[in-house]
């Protein structure tokens, strides 16, 4: 379990590195958010619809879309001198190269939500600091569930043309009730809500997580090995 | 130790490997030579555990963390710097970090890379980087050299000096023991100890190399290819 661990933080460490180094990711995926969440201001006509019955909808779908900008360069950094061939070679545990990208995943699209988030409440006037500790653990729990999912999907069309195109279309009917979750959950705290009324869409995104982060590192090897 | 039993491999209808058997006791050099399309790298593949073969067993005395894999490609990240990619995969096996520092420099000494260690692999030239990675590939003091092509690309001071580095690694005795796949016959036959040819997936020859020359040994793998 140590070594587990120790392997999957060597792995995440290098990937934060690399998209340090670059920037190329984050600053795409910072610019995509900014701009789906610029065009969903101005595309809406405010007299019909009130801003907070779409904000939430609004929100993730633009985490859920800058998210598998992010997810699809997870495993493209390792085709590059065909780095991934040394790590199948190497004596590490293949869950720990799976649970090396969730963590690097996790972080890289935290930094997108964290920056997503006051933005939104900006654009949209939606006030969001009498929430925020609750709306960050939803955001987080949701995100652990869609990016755990994301990592093994990311892995598997690795070798297929179009990884780019694949992977949205692999990943978005898994997303589907963790994103129906989160919306709701939003939705009931943007409107000052009791967390009470979410609590069975609590449990689902809890259970989503406790299925999926677990399943996904046991299934991970499968998609590596020829 | 290397050995291969019985192992069988096949890419959709395409077969790769047939029946192929052999052990490769330490201190030996197999030169691997055959047509494209022979199967030398998906031998070389089945050995180091990336390719599960259809049937049959093969592996290495030490499993996966006794090999040093040195592919067509560097297995480098061009965004990081020698000395960052020495360290990642020096971690990725347990290498400790104080040894981690002592192997980076005694490498770096002994490969000529001492100038290069703080600069990013993407910009080395093709014979700093394929230096890089034979570092790379020696970091945790392998017993077990899988050497894929490594002369494609390299002028002759390059191939001359990873010729010694072969050689050197043999001459340490320790049960190491190397096979390298190469066109170059010439260079092949002279680091060798035995000398293997494979035609269509079959080993169609291995013996000792004796006292054979690269014409020969040229000769026979005409012989025997044609």
């Amino acid at each position: 379990m140590g070594g587990l661990l120790r392997e999957s933080l060597v792995i995440a460490r290098k990937d934060l590195a690399l998209e340090l180094r670059t920037k190329t990711g984050l600053v795409s995926a910072l610019v995509f958010t900014a701009l789906v969440l610029t065009v969903f201001n101005f595309g809406r006509d405010p007299t019909a619809v009130a801003a907070l019955d779409l904000a939430p909808s609004i929100l993730w779908v633009t985490f859920t879309f800058a998210a598998v900008l992010s997810l699809n360069r997870a495993f493209q950094l390792e085709l590059e001198n065909q780095a991934l061939e040394g790590l199948l070679v190497s004596p590490i545990d293949r869950r720990s190269l799976y649970l090396g990208k969730l963590v690097a995943n996790l972080v890289f699209v935290g930094v997108v939500e964290a920056v997503g988030l006051p933005l939104f409440a900006l654009f949209f006037n939606i006030p969001i600091l009498h929430v925020l500790l609750p709306l960050a653990a939803v955001i987080a729990i949701a995100t652990v569930g869609f990016v755990a999912v994301g990592t093994l999907l990311s892995a598997l069309v690795i070798r297929v043309r179009f990884a780019e195109l694949m992977l949205p279309v692999l990943l978005l009917p898994f997303l589907i009730p963790p994103l129906i979750g989160a919306v709701q959950v939003t939705a009931r705290l943007l409107a000052g809500r009791p967390l009470s009324e979410v609590s069975g869409w609590l449990r689902l995104l809890l259970a989503y997580d406790i299925v999926f982060v677990p399943l996904a590192a046991l299934l991970f090897p499968a998609t590596v090995d020829e | 130790m290397l050995w291969a039993e019985g192992v069988r491999h096949r890419f959709g209808a395409v077969p790769a490997l047939d029946d192929v058997t052999f052990t490769l006791p330490a201190g030996h050099t197999l030169a691997l030579f055959g047509p494209n399309g022979a199967g030398k790298t998906t031998l070389l593949k089945v050995l180091a555990g990336l390719i599960v073969p259809r049937a049959g067993r093969a592996g290495v005395e030490g499993g996966r963390g006794a090999i040093g894999w040195i592919g067509h490609q560097s297995l480098l990240y061009g965004q990081l710097t020698v000395r960052e990619n020495l360290r990642f995969w020096g971690s990725l096996y347990g290498v400790r970090a104080p040894v981690l520092d002592a192997r980076t420099s005694g490498l770096a000494a002994r490969l000529d890379l001492r100038e290069h260690l703080d600069r990013r692999v993407g910009t080395l030239s093709r014979g700093q980087t394929q230096r890089a990675a034979i570092a790379r590939a020696l970091m945790h003091d392998p017993k077990v050299l899988l050497l894929d092509e490594p002369f494609t690309g390299l002028d002759r001071v390059a191939t001359s000096e990873l010729a010694n580095l072969v050689r050197e690694f043999a001459g340490r005795g320790e049960g190491r023991a190397t096979i390298l796949v190469t066109h170059n016959v010439e260079e092949g036959t002279d680091l060798a100890t035995d000398i293997g040819i494979l035609k269509a997936g079959r080993l169609v020859e291995l013996a000792p190399r004796n006292a054979r020359s690269a014409g020969q040994v040229g000769a026979r793998y005409r012989e025997l290819v044609s």
